[in-house]
Protein backbone atom coordinates (compact mmCIF):
# COMPACT_ATOMS: atom_id res chain seq x y z
CA UNK A 1 0.00 0.00 0.00
CA UNK A 2 2.90 2.39 0.87
CA UNK A 3 4.41 1.64 -2.50
CA UNK A 4 1.19 2.30 -4.42
CA UNK A 5 0.57 5.66 -2.71
CA UNK A 6 4.22 6.65 -3.26
CA UNK A 7 4.04 5.68 -6.93
CA UNK A 8 0.85 7.72 -7.42
CA UNK A 9 2.29 10.72 -5.54
CA UNK A 10 5.59 10.52 -7.42
CA UNK A 11 3.75 10.35 -10.74
CA UNK A 12 1.61 13.38 -9.85
CA UNK A 13 4.76 15.20 -8.74
CA UNK A 14 6.60 14.36 -11.98
CA UNK A 15 3.54 15.34 -14.01
CA UNK A 16 3.47 18.65 -12.15
CA UNK A 17 7.14 19.29 -12.86
CA UNK A 18 6.70 18.58 -16.58
CA UNK A 19 3.44 20.53 -16.99
CA UNK A 20 4.67 23.54 -15.01
CA UNK A 21 7.87 24.04 -16.99
CA UNK A 22 10.18 23.24 -14.04
CA UNK A 23 11.87 20.51 -16.11
CA UNK A 24 12.76 23.07 -18.81
CA UNK A 25 16.25 24.38 -17.98
CA UNK A 26 15.85 27.49 -20.17
CA UNK A 27 12.59 28.39 -18.42
CA UNK A 28 14.16 27.96 -14.98
CA UNK A 29 17.09 30.17 -15.92
CA UNK A 30 14.57 32.70 -17.29
CA UNK A 31 12.77 32.61 -13.93
CA UNK A 32 16.01 33.33 -12.05
CA UNK A 33 16.98 36.06 -14.55
CA UNK A 34 15.06 38.80 -12.73
CA UNK A 35 17.51 41.49 -13.88
CA UNK A 36 17.22 40.39 -17.52
CA UNK A 37 14.35 38.84 -19.49
CA UNK A 38 12.45 37.70 -16.42
CA UNK A 39 9.95 34.89 -16.94
CA UNK A 40 7.77 35.15 -13.83
CA UNK A 41 5.53 32.19 -14.65
CA UNK A 42 7.43 29.64 -12.55
CA UNK A 43 6.77 31.74 -9.47
CA UNK A 44 3.22 30.39 -9.72
CA UNK A 45 4.45 26.83 -9.24
CA UNK A 46 5.69 27.68 -5.78
CA UNK A 47 2.95 30.21 -4.97
CA UNK A 48 0.06 27.95 -5.97
CA UNK A 49 1.86 24.93 -4.54
CA UNK A 50 2.22 26.56 -1.12
CA UNK A 51 -1.28 28.08 -1.21
CA UNK A 52 -2.75 24.59 -1.67
CA UNK A 53 -0.32 22.68 0.55
CA UNK A 54 -0.28 24.94 3.62
CA UNK A 55 -3.99 24.68 4.57
CA UNK A 56 -4.06 20.95 3.74
CA UNK A 57 -0.96 20.29 5.88
CA UNK A 58 -2.56 22.25 8.72
CA UNK A 59 -5.61 19.98 8.74
CA UNK A 60 -3.64 16.78 8.21
CA UNK A 61 -1.27 17.55 11.10
CA UNK A 62 -4.22 18.03 13.48
CA UNK A 63 -4.74 14.26 13.26
CA UNK A 64 -2.84 12.07 15.69
CA UNK A 65 -1.30 9.99 12.90
CA UNK A 66 -1.33 9.52 9.11
CA UNK A 67 -3.92 7.29 7.41
CA UNK A 68 -1.70 4.24 6.90
CA UNK A 69 1.61 4.95 8.70
CA UNK A 70 2.32 4.80 12.43
CA UNK A 71 3.31 8.46 12.83
CA UNK A 72 4.24 11.71 11.10
CA UNK A 73 7.93 11.96 10.16
CA UNK A 74 8.63 15.67 10.34
CA UNK A 75 12.01 17.41 10.35
CA UNK A 76 12.70 18.61 13.90
CA UNK A 77 15.83 20.66 13.21
CA UNK A 78 14.96 24.36 13.44
CA UNK A 79 18.54 25.68 13.53
CA UNK A 80 19.49 28.36 11.05
CA UNK A 81 23.19 27.53 10.95
CA UNK A 82 26.19 27.71 8.62
CA UNK A 83 25.38 24.30 7.09
CA UNK A 84 21.88 25.42 6.10
CA UNK A 85 23.07 28.73 4.66
CA UNK A 86 26.18 27.42 2.90
CA UNK A 87 24.40 24.34 1.57
CA UNK A 88 21.43 26.33 0.25
CA UNK A 89 23.70 28.95 -1.31
CA UNK A 90 25.77 26.28 -3.13
CA UNK A 91 22.61 24.53 -4.26
CA UNK A 92 21.34 27.83 -5.71
CA UNK A 93 24.57 28.31 -7.67
CA UNK A 94 24.24 24.85 -9.25
CA UNK A 95 20.54 25.49 -9.93
CA UNK A 96 21.33 28.79 -11.65
CA UNK A 97 24.24 27.36 -13.65
CA UNK A 98 22.27 24.57 -15.28
CA UNK A 99 18.57 25.00 -14.49
CA UNK A 100 17.88 21.75 -12.64
CA UNK A 101 16.99 21.31 -8.99
CA UNK A 102 16.83 17.66 -7.78
CA UNK A 103 13.21 16.86 -8.76
CA UNK A 104 13.43 18.03 -12.38
CA UNK A 105 16.91 16.48 -12.68
CA UNK A 106 15.50 13.05 -11.81
CA UNK A 107 12.38 13.65 -13.94
CA UNK A 108 14.60 14.59 -16.90
CA UNK A 109 16.07 11.08 -16.92
CA UNK A 110 12.88 10.17 -18.79
CA UNK A 111 14.12 12.39 -21.67
CA UNK A 112 17.00 9.90 -22.20
CA UNK A 113 19.62 12.61 -22.48
CA UNK A 114 23.30 11.94 -21.65
CA UNK A 115 23.86 15.33 -20.02
CA UNK A 116 20.84 14.86 -17.72
CA UNK A 117 22.12 11.45 -16.67
CA UNK A 118 25.56 12.97 -15.97
CA UNK A 119 23.89 15.72 -13.91
CA UNK A 120 22.08 13.14 -11.75
CA UNK A 121 25.20 10.96 -11.32
CA UNK A 122 27.19 14.02 -10.34
CA UNK A 123 24.42 15.14 -7.96
CA UNK A 124 24.58 11.77 -6.18
CA UNK A 125 28.38 12.09 -5.95
CA UNK A 126 27.94 15.57 -4.44
CA UNK A 127 25.57 14.16 -1.81
CA UNK A 128 28.08 11.45 -0.84
CA UNK A 129 30.89 14.02 -0.60
CA UNK A 130 28.77 16.29 1.62
CA UNK A 131 27.84 13.31 3.79
CA UNK A 132 31.53 12.39 4.22
CA UNK A 133 32.72 15.97 4.74
CA UNK A 134 29.93 16.96 7.14
CA UNK A 135 28.59 13.83 8.89
CA UNK A 136 25.21 14.47 10.50
CA UNK B 1 2.55 33.67 -22.30
CA UNK B 2 -0.78 33.34 -20.46
CA UNK B 3 -0.56 29.59 -21.08
CA UNK B 4 2.76 29.52 -19.22
CA UNK B 5 1.14 30.98 -16.11
CA UNK B 6 -1.80 28.57 -16.30
CA UNK B 7 0.49 25.56 -16.80
CA UNK B 8 2.72 26.71 -13.94
CA UNK B 9 -0.34 26.99 -11.68
CA UNK B 10 -1.68 23.57 -12.70
CA UNK B 11 1.78 22.11 -12.15
CA UNK B 12 1.93 23.73 -8.71
CA UNK B 13 -1.45 22.18 -7.84
CA UNK B 14 -0.30 18.73 -8.97
CA UNK B 15 2.87 19.02 -6.87
CA UNK B 16 0.77 20.16 -3.90
CA UNK B 17 -1.58 17.22 -4.36
CA UNK B 18 1.40 14.84 -4.35
CA UNK B 19 2.78 16.41 -1.15
CA UNK B 20 -0.66 16.24 0.50
CA UNK B 21 -1.06 12.54 -0.39
CA UNK B 22 2.38 11.72 1.03
CA UNK B 23 1.75 13.50 4.33
CA UNK B 24 -1.85 12.33 4.73
CA UNK B 25 -1.16 8.65 4.00
CA UNK B 26 2.52 8.01 4.79
CA UNK B 27 3.21 10.90 7.16
CA UNK B 28 6.16 11.89 4.98
CA UNK B 29 7.47 15.18 3.63
CA UNK B 30 7.89 15.24 -0.16
CA UNK B 31 11.46 16.47 -0.25
CA UNK B 32 13.07 15.06 -3.37
CA UNK B 33 16.70 15.44 -2.32
CA UNK B 34 15.96 13.72 1.01
CA UNK B 35 13.95 10.90 -0.57
CA UNK B 36 16.71 10.32 -3.14
CA UNK B 37 19.46 10.32 -0.49
CA UNK B 38 17.58 7.96 1.82
CA UNK B 39 16.84 5.63 -1.10
CA UNK B 40 20.43 5.34 -2.32
CA UNK B 41 22.41 5.61 0.92
CA UNK B 42 20.50 3.20 3.13
CA UNK B 43 20.35 -0.49 2.09
CA UNK B 44 17.38 -0.91 4.45
CA UNK B 45 15.37 1.19 1.98
CA UNK B 46 15.89 -1.10 -1.04
CA UNK B 47 13.00 -1.24 -3.51
CA UNK B 48 11.87 -4.67 -2.32
CA UNK B 49 11.90 -3.82 1.40
CA UNK B 50 8.93 -2.44 3.30
CA UNK B 51 10.76 0.92 3.25
CA UNK B 52 11.01 0.70 -0.52
CA UNK B 53 8.29 3.31 -1.11
CA UNK B 54 11.00 5.89 -1.85
CA UNK B 55 12.01 4.06 -5.05
CA UNK B 56 8.37 3.95 -6.13
CA UNK B 57 8.08 7.70 -5.60
CA UNK B 58 11.26 8.24 -7.66
CA UNK B 59 9.93 5.94 -10.40
CA UNK B 60 6.79 8.07 -10.48
CA UNK B 61 8.96 11.15 -11.12
CA UNK B 62 9.95 9.51 -14.41
CA UNK B 63 6.45 8.28 -15.30
CA UNK B 64 4.89 11.73 -14.77
CA UNK B 65 6.85 13.54 -17.50
CA UNK B 66 6.31 10.59 -19.85
CA UNK B 67 2.55 10.98 -19.37
CA UNK B 68 2.77 14.76 -19.79
CA UNK B 69 4.71 14.67 -23.04
CA UNK B 70 3.74 11.38 -24.71
CA UNK B 71 0.11 11.04 -23.61
CA UNK B 72 -1.16 14.53 -22.78
CA UNK B 73 0.80 16.21 -25.58
CA UNK B 74 2.74 18.83 -23.60
CA UNK B 75 5.82 19.69 -25.64
CA UNK B 76 9.06 18.22 -24.32
CA UNK B 77 11.60 20.91 -23.36
CA UNK B 78 14.68 21.45 -25.47
CA UNK B 79 17.73 19.82 -23.87
CA UNK B 80 20.11 22.26 -22.20
CA UNK B 81 22.96 23.48 -24.40
CA UNK B 82 25.19 24.14 -21.39
CA UNK B 83 27.25 21.03 -22.10
CA UNK B 84 28.46 17.95 -20.27
CA UNK B 85 31.11 19.68 -18.13
CA UNK B 86 28.58 22.22 -16.86
CA UNK B 87 26.09 19.41 -16.13
CA UNK B 88 28.72 17.70 -13.97
CA UNK B 89 29.81 20.87 -12.15
CA UNK B 90 26.22 22.03 -11.52
CA UNK B 91 25.14 18.52 -10.49
CA UNK B 92 27.92 18.37 -7.90
CA UNK B 93 26.90 21.73 -6.45
CA UNK B 94 23.21 20.76 -6.34
CA UNK B 95 23.96 17.41 -4.68
CA UNK B 96 26.49 18.78 -2.20
CA UNK B 97 24.34 21.82 -1.41
CA UNK B 98 21.04 20.03 -0.91
CA UNK B 99 22.66 17.39 1.32
CA UNK B 100 24.45 20.00 3.43
CA UNK B 101 21.40 22.29 3.52
CA UNK B 102 19.02 19.36 4.20
CA UNK B 103 16.63 20.10 1.39
CA UNK B 104 15.76 21.55 -1.99
CA UNK B 105 12.95 23.34 -3.80
CA UNK B 106 10.37 20.72 -2.79
CA UNK B 107 11.34 19.94 0.82
CA UNK B 108 12.20 23.49 1.91
CA UNK B 109 10.40 25.50 -0.77
CA UNK B 110 6.99 23.81 -0.88
CA UNK B 111 6.65 21.56 2.17
CA UNK B 112 8.78 23.51 4.67
CA UNK B 113 7.21 26.89 3.96
CA UNK B 114 3.78 25.23 4.05
CA UNK B 115 4.57 24.11 7.61
CA UNK B 116 5.60 27.71 8.39
CA UNK B 117 9.18 26.57 9.08
CA UNK B 118 11.43 29.63 9.41
CA UNK B 119 14.44 27.40 8.70
CA UNK B 120 12.93 26.36 5.37
CA UNK B 121 11.94 29.93 4.50
CA UNK B 122 15.53 31.07 5.10
CA UNK B 123 16.90 28.17 3.03
CA UNK B 124 14.50 28.98 0.18
CA UNK B 125 15.40 32.68 0.15
CA UNK B 126 19.04 31.63 0.24
CA UNK B 127 18.95 29.28 -2.78
CA UNK B 128 16.69 31.52 -4.85
CA UNK B 129 18.96 34.45 -3.99
CA UNK B 130 22.14 32.65 -4.96
CA UNK B 131 20.42 31.30 -8.09
CA UNK B 132 19.44 34.85 -9.10
CA UNK B 133 22.99 36.13 -8.51
CA UNK B 134 24.43 33.19 -10.48
CA UNK B 135 22.11 33.81 -13.44
CA UNK B 136 22.82 37.55 -13.29
CA UNK B 137 26.53 36.78 -13.63
CA UNK B 138 26.17 34.15 -16.38
CA UNK B 139 23.44 35.90 -18.42
CA UNK B 140 24.14 39.60 -17.90
CA UNK B 141 27.87 39.89 -17.16
CA UNK B 142 29.57 37.04 -19.05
Amino acid sequence: MFQIIALIAGTLFGLGLAVSGMSDTQKVIGFLDIFGHWDASLMFVMAVGIAATAPAFHFILRRSKPLIADKFYLPCNTAIDKKLLLGSALFGIGWGLYGYCPGPAIASLSYLNIDSAAFVASMLAGMFVANKAFPA
Amino acid sequence: MMTDFINASIGGLLIAFAAILMLAFLGRISGISGILWQAISNPDNSPISSNGWRWFFLAGLLIGPFLAHQVLGFSQPEPSDAGLIMAIVAGLLVGFGTKLGSGCTSGHGICGISRFSIRSLVATLCFIGSGVVTVFITQQLL
